[in-house]
């Protein structure tokens, strides 16, 4: 596509485990040794156009933050290429570009404990001219007070902050950066629904006024709907299905997507309703051991035989949605 | 009438820091039954976490309760030394952290890790214990489970390991759970399971679970009473759906209305107006006043607990008016 900004063509990623000399040599032995590896993103090709958000959902474990990683530059897939404006995002196994920029999962795990935060936001911005060292404190002021953050806490370490305020110190120093790419991996995930509408608004504004593209990943789907034009719904390492946002919630075409529309928990305001949670049925697949044909046979209540034995590739069902699934393809074989 | 496994009178907990006394929980009293389920939201930073901490006794200096008790079936938690306090955690009361990197250490497996939590309270052999983990982890949902026992943390995906934590609370049946956030890296599907799994728990086990989250829908799907936090104080509770439907205090009503549902999507939020105050210099009176729609000079007083059936709300100018 032309207007593609951030491009992923055909890209995989598998962890392999490590074996040790003990491993090699109980192999040698003829010991079983578990070699099997992980495939975390199966060729996923994905094209995210400038200015847009993109919305990526899916099981936990599928491997959203892995690709997410991989389209911010800071993972090498095993297989495939990334490229954002036809560059690529790597270079000899480091990020290439500082036009992107993270908000990681795990907020605590992604601030360095050791410095203040008002120095944990600025860091960047000097570093790359956005501001100077003197301006530097009503720099990081003014974007602390963009994600709700009390600026008289700048001298604060990470570890005296709540969950939630540490995720905002995260999202400001990456916003901080004016990036023209954002990778948001859960960031809203631990705040309180009004700081998040405040956050989420922030987001809005911003996106529209820097032109920020984004890839957004989220497990909460009402959050999805809201920020993403489009959405790319992810099981076991592939995309099954990819969309418009509304038309893909309103008219999922992948029996995946729609059990996962069909568990979103509905606020209960009735006395003692008893609410049944009911998981997506079957085995979960395991990504060491992904299952021959679709990998959401085991669980479909629609398989048929074709669906054992072919990986069905994404197919274009309606406008610009596509689905993996074969039963979009009866009508025409029929 | 069963006694309460858990009482929580008055707590307070403060943290003596360089700029001030941070007041992260200023007097907080609730009781659970055993079997019980009591969610608790509130406002980022309002002090659910530091409430966690202290029923655990985790919390470190320059923190500290400064007054108060916390007993468990009918035992004074601050009487206990730290060996029997450190005895008591995981066998008689658990916590799922908010951040999984809390529980798990990451230089060991997370089977290493779980085998280490089953054999601190339990008598058995490796083999017994392998089993046992194998089993836990299968029950949150991680497929192949015997050979991810031998993977590192860094290995695990963000939920995956949120699982760990869950897995390992869970192991002996305590008597309570405090669970911090214990789905928010989890799809829909997953959480669903993991919730399964904890309410059987509590029926089966008597387990009581503290439930603290941001996520209203799963809150009232689960938890028969609901605690809402600001500003280091309960502001409002009774029994879940009634809260919900019929909020008495503003803060309440400003976090439903929060909602992304209420919005048409990519359009602004509703938000509650202005900020969180900081806990270092909270004005007499309501901590929400400021950003009250309905604050009257009267809310620069202390603000009693108005008591109402089953429910009780903090407020002079309660939504739906005063009785
Ligand atoms: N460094 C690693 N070594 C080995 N396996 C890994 C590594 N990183 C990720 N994995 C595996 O890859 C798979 C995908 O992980 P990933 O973190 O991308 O999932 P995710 O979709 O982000 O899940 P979640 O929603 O739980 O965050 C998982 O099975 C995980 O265990
Ligand atoms: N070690 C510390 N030193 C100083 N202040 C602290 C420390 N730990 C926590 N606080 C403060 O105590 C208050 C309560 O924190 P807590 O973690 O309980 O919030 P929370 O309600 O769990 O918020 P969240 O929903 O964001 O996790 C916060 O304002 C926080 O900044
Ligand atoms: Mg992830
Ligand atoms: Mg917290």
């Amino acid at each position: 596509m032309s207007d593609a900004f951030l491009s992923l063509d055909t890209i995989s990623k598998r962890f392999s485990p490590k074996i040790t000399l003990g491993d090699r040599i109980a192999l040698k032995l003829g010991a079983s040794v578990d070699t099997r590896s992980v495939h975390a993103v199966e060729q996923v090709s994905l094209t995210v156009r400038k200015g847009e958000t993109l919305g990526l959902v899916g099981e936990s474990g599928c491997g959203k933050s892995t690709l997410g990683r991989i389209a911010a530059g800071i993972l090498e897939p095993t297989e495939g290429n990334a490229t954002l404006e036809n560059k690529p995002l790597m270079e000899e196994g480091r990020k290439a570009t500082l036009r992107v920029q993270t908000v990681f999962q795990d907020p605590f795990a992604s601030l360095d404990p050791r410095m203040r935060i008002g120095d944990i936001i600025a860091e960047g911005p000097i570093v790359h001219g956005l501001t100077t060292k003197n301006e530097a404190p009503s720099y990081v002021k003014g974007w602390m007070e963009r994600v709700g953050l009390d600026p008289s806490f700048v001298d604060r370490y990470p570890h005296q902050f709540s969950g939630g305020q540490r995720q905002r110190v995260a999202i400001a120093r990456a916003l901080a950066m004016q990036p023209d790419l954002l990778i948001c991996d859960e960031p809203v995930a631990s705040l309180d629904v009004s700081i998040q509408a405040q956050i989420i608004n922030v987001f809005l504004k911003l996106r529209e006024e820097l032109k920020i593209t984004c890839v957004f990943i989220s497990h909460d789907l009402g959050v999805i709907r809201h920020v993403s034009n489009r959405v790319a719904v992810m099981y076991l390492g592939r995309i099954v299905e990819i969309g418009e946002t509304e038309t893909v919630y309103q008219n999922p075409k992948h029996p995946y997507t729609q059990a996962l529309l069909d568990s979103v928990p509905k606020l209960v305001l009735e006395d003692d309703t008893l609410v049944e949670f009911t998981a997506i049925s079957g085995e979960i697949p395991s990504p060491l051991d992904p299952p021959k044909g679709c990998s959401f046979n085991p669980r479909c209540d629609h398989v048929m035989e074709r669906c054992l034995r072919e990986v069905p590739g994404l197919i274009p069902v309606d406008g610009e949605q596509e689905a993996a699934c074969f039963l979009n393809q009866k009508e025409e074989t029929e | 009438m069963t006694e309460p496994i858990l009482e929580v009178t008055d707590l307070c907990t403060h943290f003596f820091t360089q700029d001030g006394v941070v007041k992260a929980v200023d007097g907080v009293s609730f009781s659970l039954k055993p079997g019980q389920i009591l969610g608790l939201v509130g406002e980022s930073g309002s002090g659910k976490t530091v409430t966690g901490f202290s029923l655990l006794g985790l919390v470190d200096p320059p923190g500290r309760i400064v007054s108060g008790s916390v007993k468990l079936a009918g035992e004074d938690m601050a009487k206990l030394s730290q060996k029997q306090l450190r005895q008591l955690r995981g066998r008689r009361i658990s916590m799922v952290f908010q951040d999984p990197m809390m529980t798990l250490n990451p230089v060991l497996t997370v089977g290493e890790q779980i085998d280490l939590a089953i054999r601190a309270h339990n008598k058995m052999n490796k083999t017994q214990a392998r089993e046992l983990a194998t089993a836990a982890l299968t029950r949150v949902g991680i497929p192949d489970a015997e050979t991810r026992l031998d993977s590192y943390p860094h290995e695990f995906s963000g939920g995956m390991r949120q699982r760990v934590a869950v897995a390992i609370a869970m192991i002996h049946s305590p008597d309570i759970i405090v669970a911090d956030e214990p789905t928010t890296a989890l799809d829909v599907s997953i959480q669903a399971q993991i919730l399964h799994e904890m309410r059987n728990l509590a029926r089966e086990s008597g387990t009581a679970l503290i439930w603290i989250s941001h996520d209203l829908a799963t809150v009232s799907s689960l938890a028969e009473r609901l605690m809402v936090m600001y500003a280091g104080k309960i502001v409002e509770e009774g029994p879940t759906a009634a809260v919900l439907r019929n909020p008495r205090h503003p803060y309440t009503q400003g976090l439903l209305n929060s909602l992304p549902a209420m919005a048409e999507p990519g359009h602004p939020l509703q938000q509650i107006s202005g900020s969180t105050p900081s806990l270092l210099a909270l004005p007499p009176g309501c901590p929400f006043a400021q950003r009250c729609p309905n604050a009257q000079s009267a809310c620069e007083e202390e603000v009693p607990l108005v008591q109402e059936g089953e429910s009780a709300y903090r407020c002079h100018f309660p939504i739906g008016g005063t009785a």
